[in-house]
């Protein structure tokens, strides 16, 4: 895809810069002239609308710090002071916290889009363990920044994941410690959190930026899982995939205002308006939505340490996906089993999501272990299993053809698509 | 068929200018809010409130400084010498030529109040100091007449005023009267 | 346009219905263990809701005069009683509140010395309490909250399908409705329930024993402007005045948001028909 590069400097202030920083060049061939297979659909917008949010939650972040004291016992009136005082303070911090949710919203639809359209596999291993990163960073990020209002969530959520490290055999105890600064959760922890909370977001746009080249070298995948082979299978970039990106971002910011505007604290908890108090735990400790399923996998295994390694194992196995996975098709379109399991796979991980906003007691414990063990298997069983056995359908000979075929002989694509 | 096509880029043109044009309105006022949020707060703002100062207790010739709004505000009682020279001052002399009696309020000669800020770069500047008696400023070496008025630079214009007013004899309000 | 959608718009969708159900059926804290609360009109409520200038100051009225007696309100400033989108109280009335409030300021005077003062417009109501600790002690061991989020720090669990439907009926509502069922909550309790001395049964309190003496009752406070005094209407005024002391800027928000999201949604139609006209030239797309 990163082909020669047809960029033409027209004016002589273009070739002066042309030949010391090639950076119009740069962004003409990566970003207008860059080829986009024509076919693909809004499920890969939410790349850009990612792009958007993460710049969202940066700038929204660094004014927050402007404002914010990180002091456990200044913290929580800070927030207030923001919320009460600072003007549009309460808008700048009610897109902080919506900005998370759907930033993680956005993230979790692009790696099930990745998923789907087998985006991990050859010659795209390192653009999705580099995503996989990503994931993780935003997890440590969001988890750090729930802390920061210094409310009962934040500093029972920040004893309880940070006593995950405890399960590490003997310098789990140390460790902790370390992590905390103190003998329990308190100042010192705050204030490395928002230290960490701030400089994170940055790694993440250093790790984004690797993610963009990685995606354009090898180019995007597409629906219909063929490669472009030529250039009418592909548009510009300008106009094409910006005008539908700039779509998408536009109908997720219509939802977007309506949870800032109308239903700000819909996401989160009530119990972190009220301030930390390190006597009493709330009867119910929950994480945000977007770690839930995670939770439930922790708490799925009666063992501690078993628990612990499982919740991040979850998230690591992503990263051999790419060797999992031994089917040559991509695209689930042409994978009629793979796409049966796909579903049952997001269907999984929302079963997960809803045992862990369950208490841990009656049925709930046992349905988790169910989900849990379905989501391993997933990678481990089905997977691998799927690349042995499963036929695929027949391949188009190219995008064009595809979407001609689509367009003009729809019922003989459909009976094609559905032998 | 070629008129139609012009008509039809025409409309094309309109919308995409329409759109851009929307777009960047849409930036510019999401960009208020985040530049507002540096301006003083509804807390600030209301922490400048009017205070008020009892000049009872200062002494002829003594300088005190209290705090309005986070600036520091000089108080001077001035001796009957000092006001005499400071109103025969020939104004062709000074920088910033100000007449005596506009520095203070009428019948209250002796009170001079002042930003304690030199209108240089900002410096305390140190009282009963320099060639004239007045301040004198020690990073940058301007001088001030007893009446604040500044007689040497760098500094180019006299001490401002606050804004302030008597509500008894010897009791002032600073910041009767100012804005928000 | 079949396949655009096969991928694309169901992962929406069960994203979408996860999301909201995780948020929301996770069991809330305070309420578990405490009857429903029954839903309330309010004048802030949904798309087009505002305050209700009159109920804040009522509401203030009820504050002032039986919850300021164990309760502190230490985020909200004497100022903020006369300014937009809340009770709007005039500037020299909330001047006299504020020089005749029953708790001194502690401050310090010109000589260095320890003094209490009346509070001024600037400053946010004074704490009765030198400490938490001695407010325990003065209350049976009990911590009465402090009152400033407390709406937004109550909630009760709303079960479905209105945990999907609360996202498009905007329903916010459960701290102050949460707020109205507790004070109308206390009763007689059922037979062979113990409740210690000094507490009292609570229908709608987590686990039902309070600290808290039933704080209002018919007639308890003199309105004069015709509006009912009852105990109901007190607990609905004093409620709203809550969620106006936790949410002070809903006003502007709710109107804020009604250009935002006018603006957006002509504006998608824009982007809409550019990314049609666009797309137009691509073979295969319309």
């Amino acid at each position: 895809m990163s082909g020669h590069s047809s960029y033409q400097p027209r004016t002589g202030i273009e070739r002066w810069l042309d030949t010391r920083l090639p950076i119009v060049r740069m962004i003409y061939d990566q970003f207008v002239a860059f080829p986009v297979p024509k076919n693909i659909n809004y499920a890969y917008a939410f790349g850009a609308i990612l792009a958007v949010f993460l710049i969202v939650q940066i700038v929204s972040g660094v004014v927050l710090a402007m404002h914010y004291i990180p002091h456990e016992t200044m913290a929580f009136a800070s927030i207030e002071h923001i919320m009460r005082d600072v003007n549009y303070g309460w808008l700048i911090r009610y897109i902080h916290m919506n900005g998370a949710s759907f930033f993680f919203f956005a993230v979790y639809v692009h790696t099930f889009r990745g998923m789907y359209y087998g985006s991990y596999k050859e010659p795209r291993e390192i653009l999705w363990i580099l995503g996989v990163i990503i994931l993780i960073l935003m997890m440590a990020t969001a988890f750090m920044g729930y802390v920061l209002p210094w409310g009962q969530m934040s500093f029972w959520g920040a004893t309880v994941i940070t006593n995950l490290f405890s399960a590490i055999p003997f310098i789990g105890d140390p460790i902790v410690t370390w992590l905390w600064g103190g003998y329990a959760v308190g100042n010192p922890t705050l204030t490395r959190f928002y230290s960490l909370h701030y400089l994170l977001p940055f790694v993440i746009v250093g790790v984004v930026i690797l993610h963009v080249w990685a995606l354009h070298v090898t180019g995007q995948t597409n629906p219909d899982n063929v490669d472009p082979k030529t250039p009418d299978d592909t548009v510009h970039f300008t106009p094409f995939a910006l005008t539908k990106d700039a779509f998408a971002i536009g109908l997720c910011f219509i939802a977007f205002a309506w949870f800032v505007f109308y239903v700000p604290n819909y996401l989160g908890h009530a119990d972190n308006y009220v301030p930390a108090n390190p006597g009493v735990t709330p009867a119910h400790i929950v994480p945000e939505w977007y770690l839930l399923p995670f939770y439930a996998i922790l708490r799925a295994v009666p063992d501690k340490l078993g628990g612990v390694i499982a919740m991040f194992g979850a998230l690591i196995v992503l990263i051999f996906l790419p060797w999992l996975d031994g089917s040559k098709v991509k695209s689930a379109a042409y994978r009629p089993w793979y796409r049966v399991f796909f579903w049952i796979f997001v269907a999984d991980c929302i079963f997960l999501g809803w045992l862990g906003a369950m208490p841990a007691e009656g049925i709930y414990p046992t349905l988790s272990q169910v989900g849990t063990a379905w989501y391993f298997a997933h990678f481990f069983i089905i997977i691998p299993a799927l690349g042995y056995f499963e036929k695929p359908k027949p391949l188009p000979e190219s995008i064009s053809e595809a979407v001609r075929l689509r367009h003009e002989r729809p019922s003989l694509y459909a009976r094609l698509m559905n032998r | 068929m070629a008129s139609s096509d012009t008509a039809e880029s025409t409309r094309r043109d309109f919308l995409y200018v329409a759109t851009a044009a929307m777009g960047a309105v849409g930036v510019a006022a999401v960009a208020w809010p985040f530049i507002h949020q540096m301006n003083p707060d509804a807390a600030t703002i209301a922490a400048g409130a009017p205070i008020d100062l009892d000049l009872s207790p200062v002494a002829e010739g003594q300088i005190i400084r209290v705090f309005w709004r986070g600036k520091p505000i000089f108080v001077r009682h001035r001796t009957p010498k000092e006001i005499a020279d400071e109103q025969n001052t020939d104004l062709a002399s000074l920088i910033d030529p100000a007449p005596d009696s506009a520095r203070v309020k009428p019948g209250k000669e002796q009170w001079l109040v002042v930003y304690a800020s030199c209108t240089h770069l900002g410096c305390i500047p140190l009282g009963h100091q320099g060639d004239w008696g007045g301040w004198f400023c020690p990073c940058h070496g301007s001088a001030y007449d007893t009446a604040g008025r500044v007689r040497r630079g760098p500094a180019p214009l006299n001490l401002p005023l606050p804004p302030y007013e008597f509500v008894e004899n010897t009791k002032i309000r600073i910041g009767a009267g100012a804005s928000a | 346009m079949t396949i655009k959608f096969r991928f694309a718009a169901p992962l929406a969708l069960a994203l979408g219905l996860a999301v909201s159900s995780l948020a929301v059926s996770t069991p809330p804290a305070k309420a578990s263990g405490g009857d429903t609360p029954h839903l309330q009109e309010w004048s802030f409520a949904g798309f087009l809701g505002q305050y209700d200038k009159d109920q804040l100051r009522r509401g203030f009225k009820v504050f002032q005069t039986v919850c300021v007696s164990c309760h502190t309100l230490d985020k909200v400033a004497f100022r903020n009683l006369a300014e937009p989108g809340g009770p709007e109280l005039p500037l020299d009335e909330v001047q006299q509140i504020a020089a005749g409030w029953p708790i001194q300021v502690k401050d310090i005077n010109d000589k260095g010395d320890p003094i209490e003062r009346a509070p001024r417009l600037a400053d946010r109501f004074p704490s009765q309490y030198p400490n938490e600790e001695a407010a325990r002690v003065m209350h049976n061991g009990a911590l009465p909250p402090d009152q400033s989020v407390i709406a937004k720090a109550r909630t009760f669990q709303r079960g479905f399908p209105w945990w999907v439907t609360d996202i498009f009926t905007q329903y916010n509502e459960n701290g102050v409705d949460y707020i109205v069922a507790l004070l109308n909550g206390y009763e007689d309790a059922p037979e062979g329930f113990k409740v210690p001395d000094g507490s009292f049964y609570n229908k709608y309190f987590p686990g039902h024993i309070i600290g808290m003496a039933p704080p209002l009752a018919d007639g308890l406070i003199t309105y004069g402007d015709g509006t009912p005094e009852t105990q109901f209407q007190y607990s609905k005024d004093v409620a709203a005045f809550l969620m106006w002391a936790a949410e002070p800027t809903l006003d502007v928000r709710k109107r804020i948001g009604w250009y935002v999201l006018g603006f957006l949604v002509i504006f998608a139609g824009l982007l809409y028909a550019t990314k049609w006209t666009v797309w137009r030239q691509v073979k295969g797309h319309a």
